[in-house]
């Protein structure tokens, strides 16, 4: 348990940061957006919920990320192309997130379900130092306000200190960081994760098999995540990955404290990336200033990327490399990741960002996608595996939470394409979770409860 | 068979998926309003008074109906303003769903989301020790909670239909006829155990729905030939 502790210990520094990282998406450049918004108008106010609006602001964002450097007529005749796409593309973007939200979800679900190691408490992460086994409701709520500070604070001093470091340049030491932290989730956790679900299950396993499989696993995962790979298995990585971080979030965190962090965590998102002084803001800014992308933390994307080092020399394959990033750790503190959308990676392993301009060309026929911070995967993930861990209306509640989690996804895909700049993605979705979460489990569980007794049908 | 309809007909869509959700958020909203009057009326009443209690039931029950159907009139009227929003962002100047096709997934939605509630609960503790019902309740529990669930997700999408098509063309003795027919089933539901009164009728009026709906869609009995007879 104590080297478990420790070893998460550590993992949460560069989660921390590596999340903060994430979150930083760079906005949409300026005089592109300046392009958009005037086509933008007309599309906006037609807007309602989850519509193809939101199809419309990936796209754009993605092509006012791909670079300012330079090709502003190219980037006029490309945008208006890139209208015309936008509605076939929107509504598809959202369910390219929908998908592995999903999916991450009933990962984290189902295991809370059948594997019992993850519902028991077993002590709690040196972040979250006041326990909550006290006697009076005061002194837990208390407890639990203090958790939330610590945590909180610890991740707001990771994310200045990756600022920092990405302010002056030491990409070097984010990326020895990024690697050793995905070292570490890849390895440890999935070997701890699968002796529980072998144990559970009283499947025999022995030692030799363990090592090979968790080796595979571990090797395959760390090159699609750090290097290369195609995309489908990179996104399976990147999911599986958060579901592992959540499931250690929800093992760790004592119960009023989690809800509290996800409460903290969304407006603390909301700060971040919408002040003009925040951490993520300014590390986006920077980012931009330097016309290059956001340093490939932890982000999800739904399509397929181009990696700068690809579009410069030749041919570069149009098409899948992916890069894969070291999602679980950063996306674990900071999710505080905006939505973007941005069809430009750089390649984790060349530190030095080139210039994306070559791309540009080929982006018009690439599939823009949307990207979301891991660590956002992560946060709703806790939030569902919470939901279906210790709601007593079981799968109601989960059921509830989950639908109220992917129309807040939806709704702030709707904002993205409105703003057309990053945004943070846990506020709304976590509100309409924790909402529904409480209300249906204190309110809609009696009710339901009392009319399947009755079998009676509303 | 709804999960058929589902993944048959808007699965390929992202567009339906959408409306799907929201349809589905849309219920569960009503739902919980629901719930919390329900909820309060419990609280201010007594609760050792039997027949109070059963008669707050169907109070719930009853006004749960009438939300429900409130919020399908809300959702119609969010969807019309989509689909306004959608031919203007289209090249071509026209939707790429119609608002048929959305009362479709809209019924879709709330049904899914209403047999989902209505049904899960009851599936995870199938699979754990055969103990429901032990105490001298219908064996029959299991197949007509099905059944009923079934004949209600296929009702809401019927009730989608009817209920858009009524906005649509202004009848409102379509949009009543639905509620009422809403309220019926609901209300059969209050014969249970005697399964009698509550299966038969409910079907009886989906069938009614059905064709109702069919008949809107622009279906005829010749298309009805024709397709079962897989003439092109």
């Amino acid at each position: 348990m104590i080297t478990f502790m420790n070893n998460s210990d550590s993992e949460e520094e560069p989660c921390n940061e590596r999340t903060s990282l994430m979150s930083a998406e760079s906005p949409p450049v300026p005089s592109y957006q300046d392009g958009l918004q005037a086509s933008e108008a007309g599309e906006a106010q037609a807007h309602r919920k989850r519509r193809t609006g939101s199809s419309r602001s990936p796209n754009n964002i993605a092509d006012g990320d791909t670079s300012d450097s330079g090709v502003p007529v190219r980037e006029s005749v490309l945008e208006n192309e890139e209208e015309e796409l936008t509605l076939k593309y929107g509504a598809k973007h959202v369910i390219m997130l929908f998908v592995p939200v999903t999916l991450c979800m009933i990962v984290v679900v189902a295991t809370i379900k059948s594997v019992r190691f993850y519902t028991e408490k077993n002590g709690q992460l040196i972040y979250t130092p006041f326990s909550e086994d006290t006697p009076s409701v005061g002194q837990r709520l208390l407890n639990s306000v203090l958790n939330t500070i610590i945590m909180i604070s610890v991740i707001v001093v990771m994310t200045v200190f990756l600022v920092l470091l990405y302010k002056y340049r030491c990409y070097k030491f984010i990326h020895g960081w990024l690697i050793l932290s995905s070292l570490m989730l890849l390895f440890l956790f999935t070997y701890i994760y699968l002796g529980e679900v072998l144990k559970t299950y009283n499947v025999a396993m022995d030692y030799p098999t363990l090592f090979l499989v968790i080796w595979n696993f571990g090797a395959v995962g760390m090159i699609c995540i750090h290097w290369k790979g195609p995309l489908q298995l990179q996104q399976a990585y990147l999911i599986m990955i958060s579901a592992l971080m959540a499931l250690v979030f929800i093992k760790y965190l004592p119960e009023w404290s989690a809800w509290v962090i996800l409460g903290a965590i969304s407006i603390y998102d909301l700060m971040a990336v919408l002040c003009p002084k925040g951490p993520l803001r300014m590390l986006v800014e920077t980012a931009q200033e330097r016309n290059e992308p956001i340093f490939p933390a932890l982000i999800y994307s739904s399509a397929m990327m181009w990696t700068v080092g690809m579009a410069k020399p030749d041919t570069a394959s149009r098409g899948p490399s992916q890069q894969t990033w070291d999602a679980a750790e950063d996306g674990r503190e900071n999710h505080r990741s905006p939505l973007h959308a941005d069809s430009q990676m750089s390649e984790t392993r060349s530190p030095v960002p080139t210039r994306p301009t070559t791309s540009f060309e080929e982006l018009e026929e690439e599939e823009r996608g949307v990207k979301l911070g891991l660590g956002d995967f992560i946060f709703y993930s806790v939030l569902v595996g919470k939901a279906a861990a210790t709601a007593s209306g079981d799968w109601n509640t989960t059921l509830a939470c989950f639908v109220a989690i992917l129309i807040g996804l939806c709704l702030t895909l709707l904002l993205l394409a409105v703003f057309k700049k990053a945004l943070p993605a846990l506020p709304i979705s976590i509100t309409f979770g924790l909402v529904f979460y409480f209300s249906t489990d204190n309110l809609v569980r009696p009710f339901m409860d009392t009319l399947a007794f009755h079998q009676l049908y509303i | 068979p709804a999960l058929g309809l589902f993944l048959f007909t808007i699965a390929h869509d992202p567009l339906r998926i959408i409306v799907l959700i929201a349809g589905a958020f849309f219920w569960l909203a009503s739902l919980l309003l629901s719930s919390l009057i329900w909820f309060i009326t419990v609280k201010a009443s007594n609760p050792q008074d039997e027949p109070l209690q059963k008669g707050l039931l169907i109070f719930g029950v009853m006004f749960s109906v009438l939300l429900q159907e409130a919020f399908r009139f809300l959702y119609y009227k969010l969807l019309r303003k989509a689909i306004e929003g959608l031919v203007a962002l289209s090249e071509d100047g026209c939707s790429p769903i119609s608002i048929q096709q959305m009362a479709y997934v809209a019924g879709v939605g709330f049904g899914l989301m209403s047999g989902a509630f209505s049904m899960i609960n009851l599936l995870a503790d199938a699979l754990g020790p055969g103990t429901v019902g032990i105490h001298g309740d219908s064996q029959l529990y299991f197949l007509t909670s099905a059944f009923m669930t079934m004949v209600l997700i296929f009702l809401h999408t019927f009730w989608g239909i009817l209920f858009f098509h009524g906005c649509e063309h202004r009848c409102w003795w379509e949009i009543t006829a639905v509620i009422v027919m809403h309220l019926a089933v609901s209300g059969s539901t209050f014969c249970n155990p005697l399964y009698m009164g509550s299966l038969v009728p409910s079907y009886l009026l989906m069938a009614t729905a059905a064709t109702w709906a069919y008949l809107l869609s622009g279906g005829s009995a010749q298309n009805l030939r024709r397709f079962l007879l897989c003439k092109s």
